[in-house]
C-alpha cells in the first residue's frame, strides 16, 4: 500500500513538484508571520520578574524628578534602583533607528545582568563622561569598533551629541536584545542644567530590583502611594506589564498579521485540495478497477489521503528548511523594524502540524467521493 | 481564424470545482494585496487630510513630532507676529499656539492603556481647521476644566464619552462635547483650553504654532526668515507635509510587510493556477490535437489557453476585490510610532488600488497559464490525436 502511495505521488512529477512548492511557500510565510508576531512580543519575553518600572502616571512623555530616587531606595524590599530615559536621537539618518537610552550606567548594568560587559571595558565605560555601550548586533550593523565616535542628533534633547564607544555588550541568551545603546544620563543632564535648567534633574523612569518576587505587587503599590497627590504621581508596574503596554498599543497590527497567517493556510488548503480533486477525478476509472479487485472504500481513502499527506509533509518540510535563510534575510535587510527575529521551536512544530492537517483536510472530499462512486459508474467514465 | 472566447469560458464552466478552487486561491491573495494597500492608504489619507495646504506648522528644530517640540512663550510671540499670517474677519491674526501632551487612557472593553493626544487649543485653532465640527454637546468654555473629545476617542476610551469625566493632571475634566473631524487625526484627540492645560500639566510652554498663510506662496518667505532667525531654533513645515511625514514610517512598514507577503503568497497562487492549467491541457490532449487538425494555428491554441487562465485570474481578482471592499466598513486604531499616539483610520479603497488588484489577479493568471499554454501550443498534431 505504501509503495502504491509513493508511486502515485510520483506519477505526475510536474504537478507534485508544483504542489510541494506551493505548500512550501505557504508554510514558509506562515512561519515567518508567526515569527514576526513573536518579535513583537520580544520585549515582553525579555522582561524579568524581579524588576519594577516606575514612570509618570500621566504618560511616558512626562518625566519624574530625580529626587524620587532617595525615597524609592528607602522602601523596604528594594535591592537596587536605576533610572534613565529614552533619548530618541537620530544616527546620521532616520532610517538607522535603534533604541537609545541615557541611564545611570553602573546601577543599570548591575540590574540588567543579561547584558554582559567585559570588566575592563566596563571600567572605562563607567569612568568616561561621554562613553557609550552598544549591543553586539547593533555594533555589527553599523560596523562600529571600540573607540569609534558616534554622533547622535537629539530630537528630544536638541543638539549633536558626540559619544565614544567604549564597550560592546553580549546577551546572556540568544533571545536577549543585542541592539540597544546606552550612555550616561549625567552627560545629558549636565547639558540640560546649562541650557534648559527647567527640565534638568529629571528622569523618564526608575527601575527597581526587588528582593522577593512575591512581594513585587505590594512594593509597586507602596511606591505609588509614596507619591500620590504629588505634582508628579507615579505608575509602577512589573517590567512585563510595562512592555506589554507597548505591544497592546499596536494590537491592531498584530491582529491583522494573525488574520493574514490564517488566510495563507486557507490558500494552501485550496491549492492542495484542487490538486487532490483533479488527481482523484483522473483516476476514477483506476479506482473502480481497484474496487473490482476487492479493495474496499477505506483502502481508496488511505490511498488518496496518504498521497495528500505525503505531498503536504514534503512541502511542509521544504518550507521549514527555507524559514532559516528567510529569517536571516529579515534580520539583515529589515533590521530597522525587527531587531530580534528568532524562529522558535514552537513555530516549527506548529508549521509541521499545519502541513499534516492541511494534507488530511484536502483529501477528505476527493477520498469520500472515490470511496462512494459505484464501480460501474467509475468504469463507464471517459476522460 | 480565432478560437471563440466561449470555448475558453465553457471549459471553465465544465470544470467548475477546479475553477472555483483556483480562482478562490487567487482571490484570497488579491484580498490580502488589496487590504494591505487599503490600510496603508487609509493611514496616509487620514494624516494627510489632517493637514491643510494653506497652513504652516512651526516646531522646534530637529523635533519630529509635536510632542517632542518645545517653543517658549517669547519665541512663540515672535512667530505670531510675522507679516505672512492671514487675518480673520475680525482682523485678528489666524495663528494658534498649542500644547500637545500624551495621556494614558484605558480602552473600553479590553481596559488596555494607550496614549491619547491631548491638545490645548485657543479659539483660533478651530478657525484654522474648518474640517473640525462639533457633532454633539458644546464647545468647552475658555478657562474651565472642560474638554471636547474626537469621535474616535469618545467611542474607544473609558471616560471619554459625552458627559463622562476624565481624571488627569490632578483634576477632573468634564467631556462637554464630541468633535467630528471627519477622517482626520483630530478625531482621535482630546481638546481643551490651552491656558488650563499649561497650568494643569505645569508646562508653561507651547509645542507648536499653527498659522494660516495669506497666500500659499508666502510659505517660502516665512520659512526662510524664521529658520534663519538666530533667536528661533525652529523649523517651518507646510501642515500637509508635516502630517504626511508623520504617517510615513508606519505606512511604509505596512506596505513593505504587505508587499513581501503578497509576493510570497502570489507565488503560491501562481503555482495553483499552473497546476490547474497543466491538468486542463493534459486532459484535453486529443481535443487540442483536433483543433490543430481543423486548421487552428499554434498561436490560436496558445491564446485560447491563456484566455482561460486570464479568466480565472480575473475571477479571482474580482472576488478578492469584492471581499476587500467590504473591509472599508472597518476602522482600525493603533499607535503611530512616530507620534507615539493613538490614531484611528479605516481601510480606504481608491480606483488606483482597485485597478492594481485586478491587474495583480490578471498577472497571476498570465504567469500561471503561460507555460501550460506553451505546452499545448507545441503539441504535435499526430501524436496528440493518437493519445488516449
Amino acid at each position: 500500500m505504501f509503495k502504491l502511495i509513493l508511486r502515485n505521488t510520483l506519477r505526475h512529477r510536474l504537478r507534485t513538484t508544483l504542489t510541494i512548492l506551493g505548500m512550501a511557500i505557504a508554510i514558509l510565510s506562515f512561519g515567518l508571520l508567526r515569527t514576526v508576531v513573536d518579535a513583537w512580543y520580544a520585549g515582553v519575553e525579555g522582561a524579568a520578574a524581579d524588576r519594577l518600572v516606575t514612570r509618570n502616571a500621566i504618560s511616558l512623555i512626562f518625566r519624574l524628578p530625580l529626587a524620587y530616587l532617595n525615597k524609592i531606595q528607602t522602601i523596604d524590599g528594594i535591592k537596587k534602583v536605576t533610572y534613565g530615559f529614552w533619548f530618541g536621537g537620530v544616527y546620521i539618518d532616520e532610517k538607522n533607528f535603534f533604541p537609545q537610552f541615557a541611564v545611570e550606567l553602573p546601577t543599570y548594568l548591575d540590574i540588567y545582568s543579561e547584558f554582559v560587559v567585559d570588566p575592563e571595558q566596563r571600567q572605562v565605560l563607567v569612568k568616561e563622561r561621554n562613553a557609550c555601550v552598544a549591543g553586539r548586533k547593533l555594533a555589527q550593523r553599523f560596523g562600529w569598533k571600540l573607540g569609534d565616535i558616534i554622533t547622535l542628533k537629539g530630537t528630544i534633547f536638541p543638539g549633536d551629541w558626540e559619544l565614544v564607544l567604549r564597550a560592546i555588550y553580549d546577551g546572556v541568551e540568544e533571545t536577549t536584545d543585542e541592539t540597544r545603546f546606552f550612555f550616561h544620563w549625567d552627560y545629558v543632564n549636565e547639558t540640560m542644567k546649562k541650557n534648559f535648567p527647567t527640565v534638568a534633574n529629571q528622569v523618564g523612569w526608575f527601575i527597581s530590583q526587588v528582593e522577593d518576587i512575591e512581594r513585587a505587587p505590594l512594593i509597586a503599590a507602596q511606591i505609588d502611594a509614596t507619591f500620590a497627590n504629588s505634582l508628579a504621581e507615579t505608575l509602577t508596574e512589573s517590567e512585563k506589564a510595562f512592555q506589554m503596554g507597548f505591544v497592546s498599543m499596536t494590537k491592531a497590527i498584530i491582529m491583522a498579521i494573525q488574520v493574514v497567517s490564517y488566510v495563507v493556510i486557507a490558500i494552501i488548503l485550496i491549492v492542495l485540495a484542487n490538486t487532490m480533486a483533479m488527481t482523484a477525478r483522473e483516476r476514477q476509472e483506476e479506482h473502480a478497477v481497484l474496487k473490482t479487485l476487492g479493495f474496499q472504500g477505506r483502502h481508496l481513502v488511505t490511498l488518496i489521503a496518504g498521497e495528500s499527506v505525503a505531498i503536504a509533509f514534503l512541502g511542509g518540510l521544504a518550507g521549514i528548511i527555507a524559514i532559516f535563510p528567510a529569517a536571516h534575510f529579515f534580520r539583515t535587510a529589515l533590521g530597522n523594524y525587527f531587531r530580534i527575529f528568532n524562529v522558535s521551536d514552537e513555530t516549527l512544530a506548529i508549521c509541521l502540524l499545519i502541513a499534516l492537517v492541511v494534507g488530511v483536510v484536502a483529501a477528505i472530499f476527493p477520498a469520500w467521493r472515490a470511496a462512494r462512486v459505484p464501480i460501474a459508474e467509475g468504469l463507464r467514465r471517459i476522460g | 481564424m480565432k478560437i471563440p472566447l466561449s470555448y475558453s469560458y465553457r471549459n471553465l464552466v465544465t470544470r467548475r470545482l477546479t475553477t472555483v478552487l483556483t480562482a478562490g486561491g487567487m482571490g484570497l491573495v488579491v484580498f490580502v494585496f488589496a487590504a494591505v494597500l487599503m490600510l496603508a492608504e487609509g493611514l496616509r489619507q487620514t494624516l494627510v487630510a489632517t493637514g491643510s495646504y494653506d497652513n504652516a506648522v512651526v516646531l522646534r528644530a530637529s523635533a519630529e513630532s509635536e510632542v517632542q517640540s518645545i517653543i517658549e512663550r517669547d519665541k512663540a510671540a515672535i512667530i505670531a507676529s510675522q507679516p505672512e499670517i492671514a487675518l480673520n474677519k475680525e482682523g485678528r491674526p489666524l495663528v494658534a499656539q498649542e500644547l500637545i501632551v500624551l495621556f494614558n487612557l484605558r480602552k473600553r472593553g479590553t481596559n488596555m492603556p494607550s496614549n491619547v493626544t491631548i491638545r490645548g487649543v485657543s479659539p483660533i485653532s478651530l478657525e484654522l481647521r474648518p474640517e473640525v465640527r462639533l457633532a454633539a454637546g458644546r464647545m468647552f468654555r475658555p478657562g474651565s476644566t472642560e474638554v471636547v473629545t474626537g469621535k474616535d476617542t469618545a467611542g474607544r476610551f473609558v471616560g471619554a464619552g459625552l458627559g463622562e469625566t476624565l481624571r488627569f493632571a490632578m483634576r477632573d475634566w468634564t467631556v462637554v462635547g464630541v468633535l467630528d473631524a471627519g477622517n482626520t487625526a483630530f478625531s482621535s484627540e482630546i481638546w481643551g483650553d490651552i491656558d488650563q492645560m499649561q497650568q494643569a500639566f505645569r508646562r508653561p510652554i507651547f509645542s507648536s504654532v499653527i498659522l494660516r498663510l495669506r497666500a500659499p506662496g508666502d510659505f517660502y518667505n516665512l520659512k526662510a526668515r524664521l529658520e534663519a532667525d538666530p533667536r528661533l531654533p525652529v523649523q517651518v513645515k507646510r501642515e500637509i507635509v508635516f502630517y504626511e511625514d508623520q504617517s510615513k514610517r508606519m505606512a511604509d512598514f505596512i506596505r513593505l510587510l504587505g508587499l513581501v507577503l503578497t509576493v510570497i503568497f502570489s507565488l503560491g497562487a501562481v503555482l495553483g493556477a499552473m497546476i490547474t492549467m497543466y491538468a486542463a491541457v493534459a486532459t484535453r490532449t486529443v481535443e487540442i490535437g483536433t483543433l490543430r487538425a481543423l486548421g487552428f494555428s499554434r498561436g490560436n491554441v496558445l491564446t485560447a489557453i491563456m484566455l482561460e487562465s486570464l479568466l480565472i485570474g480575473l475571477l479571482g481578482g474580482l472576488a478578492g476585490l469584492g471581499a476587500a471592499s467590504l473591509m472599508t466598513f472597518f476602522t482600525i486604531s493603533t499607535t503611530n510610532w512616530q507620534t507615539f499616539a493613538e490614531v484611528a483610520f479605516s481601510f480606504t479603497l481608491t480606483p488606483d488600488i482597485a485597478a492594481k488588484s485586478l491587474l495583480f489577479g490578471l498577472g497571476m493568471g498570465l504567469l500561471g497559464g503561460f507555460l501550460p499554454a506553451l505546452q499545448a501550443a507545441r503539441m504535435n498534431i499526430v501524436e496528440s490525436l493518437r493519445a488516449l
